[in-house]
């Protein structure tokens, strides 16, 4: 088992990234503007649909495709939370719960009946590449999705602490009444916010499909582990979910390793008790 | 005057109906069949399979006339998801028995089945399995049961005969083996099963390894596999496990005589077409058609031509819906107490699998078997045994480069 513990730490790493890529939206739209996003993983699911679309249908490799889906996302987010999410929920936040929720109902069985539940797979020249680094031979694809949440959580981290829009987004969050006394207007901006976190999904879903499938309940698998990363890392800190996320895959990896892959699981969530237990505010979170 | 013809005609069939024997005239016109599959969640692309092919053979009774023995009586399909959990599969039939069905088919996972059938059992309602395997689902019992399909030991048993086959064949490359499931019922029986069957035909077992259901990375399981160095991986999970786990095997570059697996979820025809180096030489020992019977190939085309995707699943479903409609047929009724003797009893044949004669002994039935399978070039062959096989096996498979 010894001789496994460094390729299980290097895929804890690997997958870490992964669940980054999800996680970095979430902690924009639930860390910051505390919405519930129960569509996180049906947009994912989107996203990902999309990026094979392109590939399947045009010939675009999935990684080409990323500026282009991005953009498409942020689109399709800014559209949900200016005419669906923001209408419906009415600045409530059980409102604005039910809205994600039905807005994820209506999306997984949209996607249904679009393409059935199959599941789906594109084969890129480097999906089935690997790089050997001595003794380990690592999925390409995989370190291409790693470097890329890498890059999305540094733009991220650097528009929200470095630009107007990020200031303006972050005064919202906290004080939406003072924020619109300044001038700023909150609906305008938790639609951009909201936006931008499913613009990162846009791009979460290019990175995953080369060494992932798709179907209509991919989200699924996703979801529930990026709330834990955003709650772990600490609600609304980049650093915070990319590091949650290297710790919860790396658990995860560990915990598989050494007590299989039933009782492994368990692992993440006694992770997620014990750093709650002596951080209430998680890894990263600030404490108010 | 439509209103006046719409009055005769009305009063022109009532009278006709007066006329009828009182026991026509009872018979029902449409005859419900329940059908219980998990179309969302993580199983859904195997039930949406069943339920079209059990939606085809409820086509195909109807253009042929309906129930002839109950005046032509249509069939009508009442689908129901079952979403992947027991509990909702088991609370449809209690839904179905409400909407008075005749018979229920489903439910794709074993696990489904073992709950829609045990409060089938409650109403005595005629239930035919369609994809699940596992023995526990006709041994319990239960009279109103029905499997036309393998169950799991035959599937296993069969599975190691066409193991030892290839094997000896070989020459006897393959000496020790590293089994992988998913670890609910389904996997978890199939493994024990193999487990114990494989050291009758001189095969070691290295390790067995379970996982959950969903996984969403393989890596471990994979770097396990490949420090157990074993010739020969053995799989038993649901689809998208099946193919991550390939994929990570063929990354990893895992040296192996054969990868094999018994009712593998994922060993399909778009897994063939979509990952063709991931798939080449997977063998698998599952339920099939005869490849030599056109009424099959011509089955297969239709269901293709459609759009759809053809499948194991899709002749479970099919062919689940046709025995249970033979039965109530044969019954003359709907009546459970007619119907299920009526299915106990049944010697259908009208089928173009590779089976022996129908005989239900305790709800299964005997003359079912399953095919040694292949993806081979994008595409799935039968390679065992040589009856049915419409291509020659590749075993031991070339080495991992």
């Amino acid at each position: 088992m010894m001789a496994l513990l460094l390729p299980a730490l290097v895929g804890g790493v690997l997958t870490g990234g992964v669940y980054a890529l999800v996680a970095l939206g979430l902690t924009l739209i639930y860390g910051v503007l505390h919405i519930v996003n129960f569509a996180h993983g049906s947009l994912l699911m989107v996203a990902m649909f999309g990026a094979w679309l392109l590939a399947t249908r045009l010939g675009l490799d999935p990684l080409a495709a990323v500026p282009l889906m991005a953009g498409a996302m942020f689109a399709i987010g800014w559209g949900l939370y200016r005419f669906v999410i923001g209408p419906v929920g009415r600045g409530d936040d059980r409102g604005v719960l039910l809205a994600t929720l039905g807005v994820a109902v209506v999306l997984d069985n949209a996607a249904l009946i679009a393409f059935t539940g199959d599941s789906r797979s594109i084969e890129t020249p480097y999906a089935l590449q690997m790089v050997q680094a001595g003794p380990l031979l690592i999925p390409l694809a995989k370190l291409v999705a790693f470097a890329g949440a890498m890059l999305i959580a540094l733009l991220l981290w650097a528009f929200m602490a470095l630009t107007d829009t990020g200031r303006a987004i972050r005064a919202v969050a906290r004080e939406p009444e003072g924020a619109a006394l300044v001038g700023i207007r909150p609906a305008r901006i938790f639609a951009l916010a909201y936006g931008i976190g499913i613009a990162c999904l846009g791009a979460a879903g290019c990175l995953l499909l080369p060494s992932f499938y798709v179907s209509p309940q991919v989200g699924g698998m996703f979801v529930l582990v990026a709330f834990t990363v955003v709650v772990l890392g600490g609600m609304g800190s980049f650093p915070g979910a990319v590091v949650g996320a290297l710790l919860v895959g790396i658990t995860e990896n560990l915990g598989n390793l050494y007590l299989g892959e039933s009782l492994g699981p368990i692992c993440v969530p006694l992770l997620f008790i014990a750093v709650l237990l002596v951080r209430p505010t998680g890894l990263f979170g600030a404490v108010r | 005057m439509p209103h006046m013809l719409t009055r005769r005609a009305a009063l022109a069939a009532g009278a006709a109906a007066l006329s009828l024997p009182a026991a026509l005239r009872a018979q029902p016109a449409e005859v419900k069949i329940g059908m219980i599959h998990p179309v969302t969640g993580p199983l859904a692309f195997g039930g949406s399979q069943c339920r079209l092919g059990g939606m085809t053979a409820i086509e195909d009774i109807n253009a042929a006339g309906g129930l002839r023995s109950l005046g032509g009586a249509r069939l009508l399909a009442v689908p129901g998801d079952a979403q992947g959990k027991a509990e909702i599969a088991a609370s449809l039939v209690d839904q179905m028995a409400e909407q008075k069905v005749a018979g229920i088919t489903g439910c794709y996972a074993s696990n489904l089945a073992l709950a829609a059938t045990q409060t089938a059992a409650k109403y005595n309602i005629p239930f035919s399995i369609d994809s699940g395997i596992a023995d526990s689902i006709t041994a319990r019992g239960l009279a109103n049961v029905f499997r036309f399909f393998p169950n799991n030991t035959t599937m296993t048993n069969q599975a190691i005969a066409c193991l030892d086959a290839l094997n000896k064949a070989a020459g006897g490359p393959a000496k020790t083996a590293v089994i992988v499931h998913e670890n609910s019922e389904f996997g978890t029986s199939t493994a024990k099963l193999l487990g114990e069957r494989l050291g009758t035909i001189g095969i070691a077992v290295k390790e067995t390894i379970g996982h959950a259901t969903p996984t969403r990375d393989f890596t471990n399981v994979v770097l396990r596999i490949k420090s157990a160095a074993p010739d020969l991986l053995l799989i038993t999970n649901y689809p998208n496990e099946y193919q991550l786990l390939l994929r990570t095997v063929y990354q990893q570059k895992v040296n192996l005589v054969a990868a094999y697996s018994v009712s593998g979820g994922g060993f399909s025809l778009p897994f063939a077409k979509d990952q063709p180096q991931v798939s080449q030489f997977m063998i698998d020992y599952n339920h099939w058609h005869n490849p030599h019977d056109p009424r099959a190939i011509a089955f297969r085309k239709r269901i293709e031509d459609a759009g759809h995707v053809f499948g194991w699943e899709v002749l479970f479903g099919y062919f689940a819906v046709r025995v249970l409609a033979d039965a109530i047929d044969r019954a003359g009724s709907i009546d459970p107490a007619r119907v299920n003797p009526a299915f106990a009893a049944s010697t259908f044949s009208d089928d173009w699998l590779p089976y022996g004669p129908t005989r239900f002994v305790q709800g299964q039935n005997q003359g079912a078997r399953g095919l040694g399978l292949q993806i081979q070039d994008a595409d799935i062959k039968a390679i065992w045994p040589a009856e049915f096989a419409d291509a020659k096996p590749v075993f031991p498979r070339p080495r991992a480069s």
